[in-house]
């Protein structure tokens, strides 16, 4: 593990030099707000800014992503046939916070579980090069260092900058992150101090984020008890049943799939989905086994702080960005939910009114 | 507004606690400065949950939507209660199951426009009369109440209750000098070209999540059409033909209904003025039939009668 200084002054020669071999993705400010985009010609991503609105995950898994076109013209000789749009070129996304690198560790596990792997997100996966930026100024609705992460934590990086003022540090953590450096022409080794520098920056971020939510129930409370409490009516109540929460989200990975077609040619597309729609669990025989509000506002928490903890075994799926926290039109806040479900059967009263 | 809290606690426990009503939906304190969150009571020692302040900008006639309770209690602002008029008229909910919990309104704060304004991240909003306090990390600001509303409820018309069983305070004066539209019209005086584009820049950071659609009061339909599966009218995907026509569709579907209470704009998680299409619509309803919607039960809205007199200019 090599610590490189990156001079400010460099910064935006090195990523024109990166252009060249990556296409680059990083924060920009879009009116008033900041979101995860991909970056124009010579434009530099906008480093001051707080997290971004949408996170990063639209750089691996798009909104809307084209699997494959098909012609139904049976005078085409290639009619019906299935074309699989090219595979993605190499990819930069700069200035990744560490609690949304570290949503793609999580959301890996569903793309590429041991019996089926999702070709799509893997190739853009692979494609992409992590190149993340630590967080010094934790908002007070992160808790990133209650879910499995925090404000330097390095899982899903190839590459940590640390800002210090005039330069940036950059800790290589893979190779495909060392080789983005070489790319960018950034090469002076840092001064023997860096390390400890980082670390010292590290404990001093983490203790700046202010909010904890407590998981260590989670795992040994039987399911159906949790599915069967009593305060869910309390929490779903408020929820307007709209896509917030799960289109902010890092960690969410539903979808749908649609053709779209019109005349003779079409494309069969992928479209992020949300378990907060009716829509989403409608049966073809016209029943929805989540037909009521309630039953999909469960879903959604027990899905994170639940399922997701009793079959990965490796904690909530959920990485403490508080994007759901900011931004719930209705003030639904996962960190009380999480309180609830943690402490639930422990104590009776729970705070239902 | 500290006395609307106290006397609203007051209200719905009595309600409650003499059985004249199931439950109470009002606001309760949010985990986040200026975010308020709808909740209900059911007990009369659960009442000390309702709050009030400039953050209640969710309409609560939205949670009001074919309940079945046979009395309930709803705290409403002049908005909400133009809505629960419309929900009345429009068989949603009857009259006789309300007991409505009137709040003379001084408009809603604009958290968007506060957070902007702020030099960090706001940590606590506290509102003194005409001064709003903002503290964060290391500053505190103090801002003049009304040069921090929402859009809509600087230029509201209706800041009081218009149907009401008990009343928190005494009525607010009327904004009755403002211009309400002024923003339609510059739209309007805009070229075609000139439109496309500032439609196009509006609606660009749109995601789809339908929180607009689903804070409005009037979007109770069972299966909205952008949801509709056979046939499915709208593709899903974030192509702009797509996006563009669930915002003008919905916004129709409000002519002649909407109350501008301003709960899609506060509800966007992406700061788009959605406002301006249904707007634009409630100032053609008021210019070409002088209608303004919920107030009034006795009066059926604009497009579903027929007046001889009613202005035809799109007919040549």
């Amino acid at each position: 593990m090599t610590c490189i200084k990156i001079d400010k002054q460099l910064w935006a020669q090195g990523l024109a030099a990166a252009e060249a071999q990556y296409r680059l993705f990083g924060p920009v400010k879009q009116g008033a707000l900041y979101q995860f985009d991909a970056l124009a010609a010579g434009q530099t991503p906008d480093l001051d800014g707080p997290n971004t609105r949408t996170s990063a995950r639209a750089v691996v898994y798009p909104q809307s992503e084209v699997l494959f076109e098909y012609s139904l013209d049976s005078r085409d000789p290639e009619a019906h046939v299935l074309k699989e749009t090219p595979a993605p070129a190499p990819r930069a996304a700069l200035a990744v916070r560490p609690c949304d690198a570290y949503s793609f560790v999580l959301v890996r596990r569903n793309f590429e579980a041991p019996d089926v792997k999702d070709v799509y997100w893997l190739r853009n996966y692979a494609a992409t090069v992590f190149v993340g930026l630590a967080c010094d100024r934790p908002c007070s609705t992160c808790f990133c260092t209650s879910a499995g992460c925090g404000p330097y934590h390095e899982e899903g990086l190839d590459v940590l900058l640390v800002d210090e003022e005039n330069h940036y540090l950059a800790k290589t953590i893979t190779d495909k992150g060392a080789a983005f450096l070489q790319t960018a022409g950034w090469r002076t080794p840092a001064d023997p101090e860096a390390e400890a520098r980082i670390a010292q920056r590290r404990s001093a971020a983490e203790a700046r984020v202010v909010s904890t939510v407590p998981t260590d129930r989670l795992a040994q409370i039987p399911q159906l008890e949790l599915y069967a409490a009593n305060f869910w009516q309390d929490v779903a109540f408020a929820c307007i049943n709209c896509g917030t929460c799960t289109y902010l989200c890092p960690t969410c990975w539903c979808f749908d799939i649609q053709d779209e077609t019109r005349g003779n040619q079409g494309i069969r597309l992928r479209n992020w989905d949300s378990c907060m729609f009716p829509l989403f669990t409608l049966h073809g025989s016209g029943h929805n086994p989540r037909g009521q509000k309630v039953q999909r506002v469960r879903q959604r928490f027990m899905h994170k702080l639940k399922y997701y903890v009793d079959k990965y075994g490796d904690g909530i799926q959920c990485v403490g960005c508080g994007r759901c926290v900011q931004y719930c039109p209705v003030n639904i806040d996962i960190r009380r939910v999480c309180e609830l479900m943690n402490g639930y059967g422990q104590n009776a009263a729970c705070k239902v009114a | 507004m500290g006395a609307y809290t106290d006397k609203i606690r007051e209200i719905a426990g009595r309600l409650l606690k003499d059985c004249q009503v199931e439950m109470v939906i009002g606001f309760r304190k949010g985990s986040m400065p200026m975010m308020n969150e709808p909740c209900f009571v059911t007990r009369a020692d659960a009442v000390d949950q309702l709050v009030w302040d400039g953050s209640c900008g969710i309409n609560l006639a939205n949670y009001l939507t074919g309940r079945t309770e046979a009395r309930i209690g709803v705290v409403a602002k002049g908005c909400d209660s133009r809505n629960i008029v419309t929900h009345i008229i429009e068989n949603k909910i009857k009259r006789e199951q309300l007991t409505i919990i009137g709040v003379p309104c001084t408009g809603m704060i604009d958290k968007r426009r506060l957070k902007n304004l702020a030099p960090g991240e706001v940590l606590a909003v506290e509102e003194d009369g005409e001064r709003v306090v903002v503290r964060g990390d290391g500053f505190e600001t103090v801002h003049q109440r009304r040069e921090v509303l929402q859009a809509n409820c600087a230029v509201c018309h209706h800041r009081n209750p218009v149907i009401h069983d008990e009343l928190v305070g005494d009525p607010v004066s009327e904004q009755t000098e403002v211009d309400r539209y002024a923003d339609v019209r510059a739209i309007e005086g805009l070229s075609a070209k000139e439109k496309w584009d500032y439609f196009e820049a509006l609606l660009a950071p749109c995601l789809r999540c339908y929180a607009c659609r689903n804070a409005c009061p009037l979007c109770y339909c069972p299966t909205c059409f952008v949801d509709e599966a056979m046939p499915q009218w709208v593709g899903k995907s974030q192509n702009p033909v797509d996006v563009r026509t669930f915002h003008f569709l919905r916004a129709y579907h409000c002519a002649g209904r909407c109350t501008d209470c301003g709960s899609c704009e506060r509800a966007c998680p992406v700061g788009i003025n959605m406002r301006l299409f249904t707007k634009k619509l409630e100032k053609d309803a008021y210019e070409m039939w002088g209608w303004e919607a919920g107030l009034s039960l006795e009066q059926r809205p604009p497009l579903d009668t027929y007046r001889p007199e009613d202005p035809e200019p799109f007919i040549k």
